[in-house]
């Protein structure tokens, strides 16, 4: 370790690394042409300018097989995640960073259950976020924007951890130790106006061309890395027995080890509700749904779902590179002299990889966190307007007019973010993206449940989402970190009325079913009002060839609600 | 809203559903059951059977959701051939 430190000053700075900086300027240069290239991709002479959300916002709901592939590859596996992950493994070991793993496999046959109804329902009637889709099922106003602020505020934090992403890039390249506070986050404030520029202009198309270069560049350096650390490093043995050894020690402030690489059966619990609780998350997040909506047939999703676990290969691959940064004795100092575990495996390539190579590998996380930067915007634009703009404050909203308050929104969304990670302490971020986790499993009840179901009262499941919400958010702060003693110390807290400990968001969730369910009786036998549907049965089962609702009846959806079914 | 209620799909056959149904409930189950593999032997090339064998599942379940998905996808033609006749499509596998 002592040698490693040697290559970095002591206070931090580092020396600018040209070559590597040359490629990754490079590359950020011909992803920024190819983004605002998009504008003109896949759009028919009559759609130029994207003057529907449909085509802005959805791409023009035109993707197939292919491109859904690197755009939700893209779109899933974010920067934050490449970053964090092998963090957390080179930090805590197992329990904190492999859950990723089995994560990402449940998480598939989730999305192949439930996806293909929420696109068919969304194709019919012209959903374009989960809220419209809330909202017609259940005749609730209220509901649907609860949904959609809850997608909102959870997509805030995540958009400003991406940049947290690209920021750990540019501390490796040598970036963003100047003096001055401007000086010092110019590349990454550069990164960013330019990253709202295209999407503001080319929509989702601009993430889902850039995301197949991304993609690209990111399974070129795991497959390097993971074919050539291992031999390098006296191979896979030696690896875990250098994290072995590592997280064996004990931590003075808890008197515990340090973490483990195989869990024990305390935290068994732990591993499993995480892994299941973030993959029932992952797909209400507005991001997530925003890549199904936009894709052109009822199976493409399910087809995707099929091939997307080569990318939980790939993730699996990285989060073992946060061992390997073990065994090779990467050292991640930050700018302020402190060991920074985010920087490991930006560290681990620049120190073990050549120059041009590591800038590939660089390149491709920055990259990697300006796809999922862009299409989180833009869900979060669509989810504003639609269920903010249109439905609360201007009902006979044009599309064009739509179209126009989304893309202005997306550039708000990402200044908000980029002010955050800049002004705000880097912990807040992460501390609200917990949050965030726990709070968009909140909608899983209503989104869920409806999309098979329409049992459930929407004033039950109102009151469910803020059970749910107020117990993950007491449960969230009531984690105490033992070493600095602040809240928001963890996702990890007991099962309430037992000590088992497991994900908060799952705890929060059962509470949400509990509460929905039981009320949805006692509302039923009270003969409490409900919402009216507007779908059928049939629209669950829809493909590309069916008629669109819309194109039998104009849009209904809250102009002309039948006078039995006030709204809520 | 009889208007809309124009069938897109004929009446399913139970038989798929609770066949991939059940496939299903073994792909989200399955690998959270961590007592299965939480251990360190067999080490493959010096990495813990808890390792390997999480990344050996991505395969199986990749391999699964495709059974589960030419299941499904036969059943969703044969519906939608009750109703359209020669309209049905599944997307097209392209």
């Amino acid at each position: 370790m002592n040698a490693a430190v040697l290559a970095v000053a002591a206070d931090g700075t580092r020396p600018i690394n040209g070559v590597a900086l040359a490629v990754v300027i490079i590359i950020f240069v011909a992803v920024a042409v190819m983004g605002f290239l998009a504008v003109r991709w896949r759009v028919t002479p009559a759609d130029r300018g994207l003057k529907t959300l449909d085509e802005w916002g959805l791409g023009g709901r035109s993707f197939g097989n292919w491109i859904t592939w690197f755009l939700l590859g893209g779109d899933l596996y974010t920067a934050y995640t490449f970053i964090a992950v092998p963090a957390a493994m080179y930090s805590t070991g197992a329990v904190s960073g492999f859950f990723a793993v089995p994560y990402t496999i449940v998480l598939y046959p989730i999305v192949f259950l439930l996806m293909a109804r929420l696109w068919s329902v969304s194709h019919r009637h012209g959903y374009v976020t989960p809220a419209d889709f809330v909202g017609g099922r259940y005749g609730s106003r209220t509901l649907s924007t609860a949904i959609a602020v809850t997608g909102i505020v959870a997509t805030m934090p995540y958009i400003a951890l991406q940049l947290v992403g690209i920021k750990a890039v540019l501390t490796v390249l040598g970036l963003g130790s100047g003096d001055n506070v401007i000086l010092q986050d110019l590349p990454l404030i550069i990164a960013f106006v330019v990253l709202a520029a295209y999407t503001y202009t080319a929509g989702l198309r601009a993430p889902a061309v850039i995301a197949v270069v991304k993609d690209l560049l990111i399974y070129i350096a795991v497959i390097v890395a993971i074919v050539w650390l291992p031999s390098h490093l006296g191979g896979w043995g030696g690896i875990f027995d250098a994290a072995q050894t590592k997280m064996s020690a004990v931590n003075p402030a808890t008197g515990k080890p340090v973490g483990a690489i195989i869990p024990g059966a305390t935290s068994f619990n732990a591993y499993w509700t995480l892994a299941l609780g973030s993959a029932m998350a992952l797909f209400m997040y507005p991001h997530s749904i925003t890549g199904v909506l936009s894709t052109k047939s009822r199976n493409t999703i399910r087809r995707n779902a099929v091939v997307l676990p080569l990318y939980s290969l790939m993730l699996g691959f990285l989060a073992l590179l946060g061992y390997m940064a073990i065994k090779a004795g990467t050292n991640p100092v930050d700018l302020n002299g402190k060991v920074n575990p985010q920087l490991v495996v930006p560290q681990l390539f620049l120190d073990h990889f050549p120059a041009w190579f590591a800038g590939v590998a660089l390149a491709a996380i920055a990259v990697g966190a300006l796809v999922p930067a862009a299409i989180m915007s833009i869900a979060a634009s669509n989810l504003f307007t639609r269920n903010i703009y249109k439905d609360l404050l201007k009902p006979h909203a044009t599309p064009a007019e739509e179209a126009k308050v989304s893309k202005l929104t997306s550039l708000i969304v990402k200044f908000g973010a980029l002010i955050f990670v800049l002004l705000m302490d880097q912990s807040a971020a992460i501390n609200m993206q917990l949050l965030g986790g726990i709070w968009i499993l909140q909608t899983f009840p209503a989104i869920v449940a409806g999309l098979y179901t329409r049992w459930f009262h929407r004033l039950a499941l109102l009151i469910g989402w803020a059970a749910g919400i107020a117990y993950g958010t007491f449960a969230a702060y009531s984690v105490v970190n033992p070493v600095t003693h602040a809240h928001f110390g963890g996702s990890i807290s007991p099962f309430p009325f037992t000590d088992v400990p497991v994900y908060i968001a799952v705890s929060a969730f059962v509470i949400n079913a509990i509460v929905s369910a039981v009320l949805t009786l006692v509302f039923r036998a009270l003969k409490v009002k409900d919402g009216r549907d507007m779908t059928t049965a049939s629209d669950y089962g829809a493909d590309e060839g069916d008629p669109k609702v819309a194109a039998i009846n104009a849009d209904d959806r809250w102009v002309t609600p039948s006078p039995d079914a006030p709204i809520v | 809203m009889s208007a809309t209620e124009v069938p897109t799909r004929g009446p399913a056959r139970p038989a798929p559903y609770v066949i991939s149904g059940v496939l299903l409930v073994i792909g989200i189950v399955v690998p959270l059951i961590v007592p299965l593999y939480a251990r360190t032997d067999p080490t493959l090339f010096g990495m813990p059977f808890f390792y390997w064998y999480q990344i050996l599942e991505v395969f199986l379940e990749a391999l699964l959701l495709w059974i589960i998905y030419t299941i499904i996808v036969r059943e969703d033609r044969r519906r939608r051939l009750a109703v359209h006749g020669d309209r049905a499509t599944d997307g097209g596998a392209r």
